[in-house]
């Protein structure tokens, strides 16, 4: 038996997250949010590659915020099997030996659910080093789940264990902190954002949004690809240092940024009746960080002609105009691709001084003090901190 | 007969004075000790001003009579100061509506029919069909606006300009290529204060970027000392450079009108009075104002401040060669506007009211507060500033007008982006005034909107360069604190906080000038 945070099925909560969520999140969350804290079986999946795994420290992503907020499409419920426990960047260590990782390996989780994991013939993705394009998230050895923490049969890291496929599994280098390597799989996303941004030496980006997400794309572009100058948009004061101290050229409050990638870009700028304003001309690339309906059209609104929006939040429904008026390509980027080798790559950047100053703030919370840590959560921006985890070995 | 201005000494029969404040103003009571420098009353004014006017085109200065420069087939081309000039815009009839019909009859009768009308608008904004209007007159505009024949000079329109040389000093000579190509060119000016007119107007008002920024930059704005006295400005004597080798390009027939100091009309002439002089009525009228404005929201303190036209006078007018005609006017500026005052002070306070040239019909958005206060104002002086090297400037104005987006778009930028970084003039000249000279969508906007051009925000801050150098203290009463600090300054609540705040930088006992204008004044300091 084991301690976890599951989430279940509740139409009264959904329907409530549908109609507040997006404005009372933290209420949502902490109070109203289809979670609770059980004592259920440990999660096994007897199947050749699977192990045990105890959890070490695991991350609230945004995308679990907006899951227990009533503000995720829809459109994920059939990818999911409920109950689950959530949970998909994890540190963990294995309970026992999985292939060549012998039991008490620290490891980090790649959470995508790919062919391999489930035992079936490798899809076109799969095959093609795209596992995060995986077809066949739904079937094979384990329920549907696009990953570990959306999955029933795996379990997640909001939980004391869960299990892993060893094509999940990348050991964590020695001398690395567990709250260093909480980030591995966040910037290993971050890393697979800046390739599929298709940057190219010079161009101008512009990176909506600071939290986790947004600064860890800064840093992956500027240190892979070829960007010139990256303009990020931050909120507070201290996604601003950070912002610039991972390479960020320049930082901008929300309300300003049309008018600073104007300048910078020497677009011109256009206030149609009613609406935002918008610029003809602007920024090669554009990440969205955010999944806003503000970010995602501050992002479409921002770029030139021709130019390309990366999203990377996860989106909500917004005006796409300018997509069509101005001919834009827009990018999905969803997780990280064996074939990127994103997760080698990200294990090297988060050892970064930069990013390991950023891993000192990771706070931490038990399980049975999960809805501070929801609260925490919601309110990084506003409180300092870049990521909010799970500790299920504290009592404290 | 006016009397001349004064400075009063604070004593304890002084009633509270009044300070202007962006949309309103309030009553100070000053330390014992405070002088006050009051503005000359009205001059008295032209009786029959057709008649001066014919007077002053019939027998010019130094030049021929005007009927006898103009000849069928010429090419004739009239400028005329903008809308920025006077301040407030007078009550109809403008002055230079009034001069110019007078010019085109003459040119009527000697036959010509190639007239163009310009407004010298330099890089500030175009004005609107109405704004026109108000200044040439109902006639002149319907009989050439349509047509074409009356417009606001385009400082970015490369095609119209010409280059006329460089001045011994490498300054660019670029000015309207109509007026440079034009067989005379007579540039019709109101004189509201010493820094106006002279060279200044056809070398500036009809320049381009390419030509003002070799006297609108940080380095030349120190060394005006001050603006008001063109002898001892860098600026003017860059402007002199240029516009002698107009002068020798082309014909230019000046005409410079001079103001009394009539600001305000009823019911608010009060404001132009002594205080200790006030009626009843006048009382009244002040406390119902000053109830009426602390209760009204900001739009309609705004429409009332700007609806008001001033019922300025003609005090003279000259016409013929610039120079010649620029020492008249100067003459008349300054018995209207000089006040003697003996030394300096320590501590000088300025009351920064609703409008300056650069918000006529607009906001005085903390930059222009900023230019009206530090630059204007601070500059008002001859021979050496009322406040001392090292002193304090304190300003009343609450910097909480915002930017008029249409009027200013680069004002918001050169705000949030520019003053974020520094607020050392030289260095943001270095980093960013050629960036937004030359940024295409503010040349856009300024070119078919009505905003000032990218760079004017740039010039606002150059013209308070000078105050800056000199003074170690900058405080704003009233002001928003935020602002104040992105501006690079402080603010304080009341008089007395500020003289607190300042009291590292000028002592617990300082030395007070306070300049109460508007109307308009001009410190001789000895």
């Amino acid at each position: 038996m084991m301690l976890a945070l599951e989430m279940f099925r509740s139409l009264p909560r959904t329907v409530a997250g549908k109609a507040v969520g997006s404005r009372l999140p933290g209420i949502l969350s902490g109070y109203a949010a289809p979670l609770r804290l059980v004592t259920i079986d440990a999660p096994v999946v007897d199947r050749p590659g699977w192990a045990r795994l105890k959890t070490r420290l695991s991350g609230i992503c945004g995308s679990d915020l907006g899951m227990l907020s009533g503000q995720t499409s829809l459109y994920f419920s059939a990818l999911v099997s409920l109950p689950f426990v959530p949970g998909h960047e994890v540190v963990a260590e294995l309970l026992e030996d999985c292939e060549d990782l012998p039991a008490g390996t620290r490891v980090v989780v790649d959470p995508v659910l790919t062919c391999a994991a489930r035992g079936v013939e490798p899809c076109d993705g799969c095959a093609a080093g795209a596992t995060n394009r995986c077809s066949r998230i739904t079937v094979g050895d384990v329920s549907a789940g696009l990953q570990t923490g959306f999955c029933h049969d795996t379990g997640g890291g909001w939980g004391q264990q869960l299990t892993a496929h060893r094509s999940q599994l990348h050991v964590v280098p020695e001398g690395y902190s567990d709250e260093q390597a909480i980030l591995i799989e966040p910037m290993a996303c971050a890393v697979h954002t800046a390739l599929r941004a298709g940057v190219r030496p010079g161009d101008r980006v512009l990176v909506s949004g600071a939290g986790s997400v947004g600064l860890f794309a800064t840093f992956a572009l500027r240190e892979l690809t070829g960007a010139g100058e990256i303009i990020v948009v931050a909120k507070h004061g201290h996604q601003r240092e950070l912002a610039l101290a991972l390479g960020a050229t320049e930082v901008v409050a929300p309300r300003e940024v049309l008018r600073r990638v104007r300048r910078s870009t020497g677009a011109f700028q256009l206030k149609p009746e009613f609406s935002s304003p918008y610029l003809l001309g602007g920024v090669d690339v554009a990440v969205d960080a955010v999944g806003s309906k503000q970010s995602l059209e501050t992002a479409l609104q921002a770029t030139r002609a021709g130019g390309r929006v990366v999203l990377s939040g996860m989106p909500a429904p917004a005006d796409l105009s300018a997509a069509w008026f101005r001919e834009l390509e827009i990018v999905g980027t969803y997780a990280s691709a064996h074939a990127d080798d994103a997760f080698a790559k990200a294990t090297e950047l988060v050892a970064h001084d930069a990013v390991t100053q950023l891993s000192k703030s990771v706070a931490s919370y038990p399980l049975h003090r999960w809805r501070e840590a929801l609260d925490h959560a919601h309110s990084t921006g506003r409180l300092g901190t870049v990521k909010v985890a799970f500790d299920p070995r504290s009592t404290q | 007969m006016s009397r001349p201005g004064f400075v009063l000494e604070v004593d304890d029969r002084t009633p509270p004075l009044v300070v202007h404040e962006g949309l309103g103003f309030r009553l100070e009571s000053f330390p014992l000790g405070t002088r006050v420098v009051y503005p000359p009353e009205s001059l008295p004014t032209v009786p029959d001003v057709d008649e001066a006017i014919r007077e002053a085109l019939l027998h010019p200065v130094d030049a021929e009579p005007l009927p006898s420069l103009l000849f069928s087939g010429m090419r004739l081309t009239i400028a005329f100061d903008d809308l920025s000039l006077p301040l407030p815009s007078m009550k109809s009839p403008d002055i230079r509506g009034r001069i110019i019909e007078h010019v085109l009859t003459l040119a009527a009768e000697a036959g010509v029919d190639d007239v163009e009308i310009v407004a010298a608008n330099a890089l500030h904004r175009r004005m609107t069909a109405g704004e026109l209007k108000h200044i040439v007159g109902e006639r002149v505009f319907r009989s050439f606006f349509p047509q074409g024949q009356l417009y606001n000079f385009d400082a970015e329109d490369r095609d119209n300009l010409a280059h006329l040389g460089t001045t011994e000093q490498g300054e660019d000579i670029e000015i309207s290529k109509r007026a440079a190509e034009s067989d005379l060119l007579v540039y019709v000016n109101v004189n509201l204060v010493a820094m106006d007119g002279g060279h200044k107007s056809v070398g500036i008002g009809l320049a381009s970027y390419k030509s003002l920024r070799h006297h609108h930059n940080p380095q030349t704005m120190v060394h005006s000392r001050s603006f008001m006295d063109h002898k001892k400005s860098a600026m003017h004597h860059s402007a002199w450079r240029i516009g002698r080798i107009i002068k020798d390009t082309v014909k230019v027939f000046q005409i410079e009108t001079t103001l009394d100091n009539n600001v305000f009309g009823k019911p608010y002439d009060f404001l132009m009075k002594r205080e200790w002089e006030w009626s009843v009525r006048d009382q009244a009228s002040m406390l119902a104002m000053k109830r009426g404005l602390s209760v009204a929201p900001q739009k309609l303190r705004h429409k009332l401040f700007h609806d008001l036209r001033a019922p300025y006078g003609l005090t003279g007018i000259s016409a013929g060669e610039v120079e010649a005609v620029h020492e008249q006017t100067l003459e008349r500026v300054h018995r209207q506007q000089l006040v003697e005052v003996q030394g300096q002070s320590d501590v000088l306070v300025l009351g920064v009211p609703y409008l300056g040239p650069y918000n006529v019909n607009s906001s005085m958005n903390p930059i222009l507060a900023t230019c009206m206060g530090l630059g204007y104002y601070f500059n008002s002086y001859r021979h050496q500033p009322v406040v001392r090297k090292g002193g304090a400037v304190i300003l009343y104005h609450p910097l909480n007008e915002g930017f008029n987006q249409l009027h200013h778009p680069s004002y918001v930028d050169f705000y949030e982006e520019v003053l974020a970084e520094s607020t050392d003039p030289a260095v943001i000249s270095a980093k960013y005034e050629k960036q937004f000279a030359e940024d295409e969508w503010y040349r856009h906007l300024y070119r078919t909107s009505h905003a000032y051009h990218g760079v004017h925000p740039f010039y606002m801050w150059y013209w308070a360069a000078h105050a800056m150098d000199h003074v170690d203290e900058v405080i704003w009463v009233g002001a928003d604190r935020k602002v104040a600090s992105r501006l690079g300054f402080r603010a304080a609540t009341t008089l007395q906080d500020a003289l607190e705040m300042a009291s590292g930088t000028v002592g617990s006992s300082p030395s007070i000038t306070y300049l109460h204008n508007p109307p308009h004044l001009l410190a001789d300091v000895r």
